[in-house]
């Protein structure tokens, strides 16, 4: 279970990406992950509840995109999907493949709170509208 | 479910305060232990020592073939182990019989080692004593399949240990690990008479279907000692990372 220190890695980088835009907290985490990174989703979101204790991510949530495993075969050139265990070409059966996407591990935006250059009106924030994440 | 802070309030009416800015990052997770991996390995440059990362389940004798390999090559090549296991100091004490130069890092409850916990062996650790520089270091990862693999050290190599006694499909069953080897090493193959339910043919395939063309040797560090094809190998790693070293 090595999911603790990636996510200890993970809130080290949110914390220093809010620090330098001045923000004083964080809320959304979107986390880019494939299934060859070797960190299971279930684990890191459990390991996510233990370790945003601490400044600016208390309040914090984790988004995890699941990335799909595509494969190049350098001798037929077809691209395809696969599972984690059969990273053969499916087109002609070679296992001379490149990896084009499957192993993500990337930290890929963080919703950060309190950045605004009018940081006084937040009270009714309420009654604004929720605009569309980004 | 609000799936921004676990709300109550429907997700799509809750509302985003106005000094909320989504920045994005892309970065990578594992940044700062890369970083620090990529400063061991300079470290490693600076004397032209070789570093090899051997993982495996526990058990499948990675102690075992260090014992082995540094009897039968320390008089003309000058190795050094850091051992990584969660307690105890017993491996290291194992090769310093041998008469190698050994470090333990004791991790804990760490289920692998990272490169600030071999950057931090390495202070009480030299790679040169007495003018003696260490051709090649190993680092015995903690025995464990999964996580080792996530985790760059600085090495140049990877050797994934797979013995006789474990299943012939360990590959297609951890396969961040496999596709992570440089060179897989079926061990305990002198047991290969006794185990009919491995056959090292299976376990090649199931290394090939990870879209790997890595090299797959057999070596036995026990009663029936043959680790010949091992030695050979690690010569002509050595002599490949001269090489590389005198280009770079």
């Amino acid at each position: 279970m090595h999911e603790l220190s990636v996510c200890e890695a993970l809130l080290a980088q949110v914390r220093a990406t809010a620090t330098a835009n001045g923000a004083d907290g964080v809320g959304r985490i979107t986390v880019r992950l494939g299934p060859l990174s070797g960190v299971e989703p279930d684990l890191l979101a459990q390991a996510f509840t233990i370790a945003r204790n601490g400044p600016m991510t208390a309040e914090a949530s984790l988004h995890i995109e699941t990335q799909p495993i595509r494969l190049r075969c350098r001798d037929c050139g077809n691209e395809n999907e696969a599972e984690a265990n059969r990273l053969l070409c499916k087109a002609c059966g070679s296992y001379r493949t490149d990896l084009i996407s499957g192993d993500e591990l990337l930290l890929a935006r963080v919703e950060l709170h309190g950045v605004s250059r009018h940081p006084t009106n937040s009270t009714d924030s309420e009654q604004q509208e929720r605009p569309d994440h980004v | 479910m609000c799936e921004t802070c676990g709300c109550s309030v429907p997700d799509q009416n809750h509302p985003t305060p106005a000094d909320t800015h989504t920045v994005e990052v892309l970065r990578g997770l594992m940044d700062a232990n890369d970083h620090a991996a990529g400063h061991n390995r300079e470290h490693f440059n600076r004397t032209g020592t070789l570093v090899i990362n051997l993982m495996s389940s526990p058990g499948s004798g990675k102690t075992q073939l260090l014992e082995h390999t540094a009897r039968l090559v320390k008089d003309r090549i000058n190795i050094a182990v850091i051992e990584g296991d969660l307690e105890t100091e017993n491996d290291a004490e194992r090769l310093r019989k041998q008469g190698v130069r050994a470090h333990q890092i004791a991790t804990g409850s760490a289920c692998h080692l990272d490169a600030h916990l071999v950057h931090r062996a390495l202070h009480d650790f030299p790679l040169e004593v007495d003018g003696q520089i260490t051709d090649i270091l190993f680092i015995e990862n903690v025995g464990n399949l999964v996580c080792p693999a996530a985790f760059d050290l600085g090495q140049h190599v990877n050797v994934v240990l797979l013995s006789t006694t474990e299943g012939d499909d360990k590959p297609a069953k951890y396969p961040v690990m496999f596709r992570a080897a440089d060179l897989v090493v079926i061990s305990k193959s002198d047991l290969l008479p006794y185990m009919d339910d491995f056959k090292v043919e299976r376990a090649e395939q199931a290394l090939r279907g990870l879209g790997v063309e890595t090299p797959v040797l057999r070596t036995a560090a026990g009663r029936q000692e043959d680790i010949a094809s091992w030695i050979e190998w690690l010569d002509g790693q050595l002599t490949k990372h001269r090489q590389q070293q005198q280009v770079a």
